[in-house]
């Protein structure tokens, strides 16, 4: 039963996802690409989880290589975007 | 505590919605990058909370990978910020990778997961995906970054063989399935990887855009098939909604460029260019002191930045410039277009990071309804999207595309390093035409020369 939830939560989320997007200003697209990016790093809770497992040696050094690959893809974009973003700002006073 | 961290993930997931909704809009992108960026610290503060986790690698994981990402945001010029995202993208598709990948190193199979067959095909899904997302990322930020020709490579069969890649992929991932086999796995690994690379190859510089927000979306369905792996909400709902909204931000992306997502990713784009066009005339250069002329009695100037700009980092010459030219009487606009540089709205980045004022940054329909009006028509760099054959030619590869009409001002200039063709390797026909003049050399230089002439 949780299987059959969780699927029926991807669809939902599949759907929303389609509509958030609509008219972006172009000069938008490539923050909003490295900003979805970022939140594609949620893979990170996953890489946490993979860690700090116990069951296996092999497990937990996939782990460590996925957290890092993950954390550099969250902590890296954010602040990219930011720092993009910022510029825009200033211009716009 | 279970529920906590479950509620804690739907507030996450909620954060991440509003965060993406209002990256789309100007006024508000800024805060919607933040309050994504706080749904993340909520989603992986209250995953540290999970029992029985060893924090030892956790917080070593956590460490180098915050350093290595702050020195890279910190460091990249902003010229460089599309091979940036490209390398991001590429190792999160990688970890999703690792993810599903540790999930069977745990036990070896899948006998004690509730739905073995499903996690085994999760994990299989995961992989594939994630694998593509970072070998595919990793030839898009070389080719950005000039690391590897822009052009296309092509061979004979390509098509056939990534077709065939993708069967086996899909047969050894039913082994793998089945059997809970190792090698399989591994199997199934190097083929994902091989498939990545393959799949990008064959398309051309000048589409990277399309591709790294193609495998954007990529990386957020890894995230989500990593999710159906651990069985955890907030990797699906995430992953779901970038791969989602990314997938739209693709295809307005192929819009714009008047070409559908099928034709970019299989229509090996620039390789029917090779073939040499005949153009009438001739390229006439024209020397610095001689545009200062004609820009000095101008009354209206467009300055139209591509690649060539922020390969020079000339955003802050043309600047001045245009801030010169202001003072000077005449009228200054920058036209932007859509795909200019090597990401959708690079160059608005970089006229941003140079000051130049708001008003001035046009959209590439408003200056083309003017473009007869304007005096000198300042090309920097650009070379693809101000190609005329894209309206008059009708075997041209980028025909169709829509472009910045700089050829109906009076005078263009087109400021240029070399008479070699462009990104896409298309002769552009506006370099012979009877009203453009070519400027040599360095963007950067060329500009701080019209400045200095302008001083004197």
């Amino acid at each position: 039963m949780e299987l059959i939830l969780l699927i029926f939560v991807f669809v939902m989320a599949a759907f929303l996802g389609f509509e958030l997007i609509q008219r972006v200003p172009s000069q938008l697209h490539t923050p909003l690409m490295s900003g979805s990016n970022a939140i594609s790093g949620i893979t990170m809770v996953g890489a946490i989880l993979a860690a700090g497992a116990i069951e296996s040696e092999l497990g937990k050094w996939l782990g460590l290589a996925a957290l890092i690959l993950a954390t550099i893809n969250v902590v890296g974009g954010y602040l990219v975007t930011d720092r993009m973003l910022g510029m825009f700002k200033k211009k716009g006073k | 505590m279970e529920y906590l961290i479950n509620i804690s993930y739907i507030v996450a997931s909620v954060l991440f919605i509003f965060g993406i909704k209002m990256l789309g809009s100007a006024d508000t992108a800024r805060k919607g990058n933040s309050i994504s960026a706080l749904g993340m610290l909520l989603a992986v503060v209250v995953t540290l909370l999970e029992s029985g986790l060893s924090y030892t690698w956790i917080i070593a994981g956590l460490i180098i990978g915050s350093a290595i990402g702050v020195v890279a945001a910190k460091r990249v010029q902003m010229t460089g910020m599309p091979e940036l995202v490209a390398l991001f993208n590429g190792f999160g598709g990688l970890a999703s990778l690792l993810v599903g990948w540790a999930e069977f190193a745990k036990a070896g199979n899948f006998d004690d997961s509730e739905y073995p067959v499903f996690t085994g095909c999760a994990v299989v899904f995961a992989i594939l995906v994630g694998g593509i997302t970072f070998t595919g990322s990793l030839i898009a930020y070389l080719k950005l970054s000039g690391k590897m020709g822009g052009s296309a490579t092509n061979f004979p069969g390509q098509k056939i063989i990534n077709l065939l890649l993708f069967i086996a992929l899909l047969v050894v991932g039913g082994v793998f399935v089945a059997t809970n086999a190792a090698w399989a796995l591994y199997l199934v690994i190097a083929l994902s990887l091989a498939l990545g690379v393959l799949g990008v190859i064959p398309i051309g510089g000048g589409d990277m855009p399309v591709v790294i927000s193609f495998l954007n979306s990529f990386s957020g369905i890894a995230a989500s098939a990593a999710g159906f792996v651990i069985l955890n909400n907030v990797l699906i709902v995430a992953g779901c909604l970038v791969g989602a909204s990314g997938i739209i931000l693709t295809v307005i992306m192929c819009k714009a460029m008047n070409r559908t997502l099928g034709n970019v990713l299989f229509g090996s784009f620039g390789a029917t260019g090779g073939k040499a066009q005949e153009v009438e005339g001739e390229m006439k250069a024209l020397s610095t002191e001689d545009a200062y002329y004609i820009l000095e009695s101008a009354e209206s100037v467009i300055f139209v930045p591509g690649y060539g700009m922020a390969v020079a980092q000339a955003q802050h010459a043309v600047k001045e410039l245009g801030q010169i030219l202001e003072n000077n009487g005449a009228e200054v606009r920058y036209a932007i277009h859509p795909v200019a540089g090597r990401m959708p709205g690079h160059m608005n980045v970089l006229l941003a990071e140079a000051d130049v004022p708001y008003e001035q940054l046009c959209e590439m329909d408003d200056v083309n309804a003017i473009m007869e009006s304007v005096d000198v028509a300042i090309v920097i760099g650009a070379n693809d999207v101000v190609n005329p054959a894209a309206g008059e030619d009708e075997s041209s590869p980028i025909y169709g595309m829509p472009i910045i009409n700089v050829h109906q001002a009076k005078t263009v200039f087109a400021l240029k390093r070399g008479q070699g063709a462009g990104f896409s390797g298309l002769v552009n026909t506006l370099f012979f035409r009877e009203n453009t003049r070519m400027i040599y050399g360095d963007a950067k230089a060329t500009m701080n020369d019209l400045v200095g002439q302008f001083k004197d």
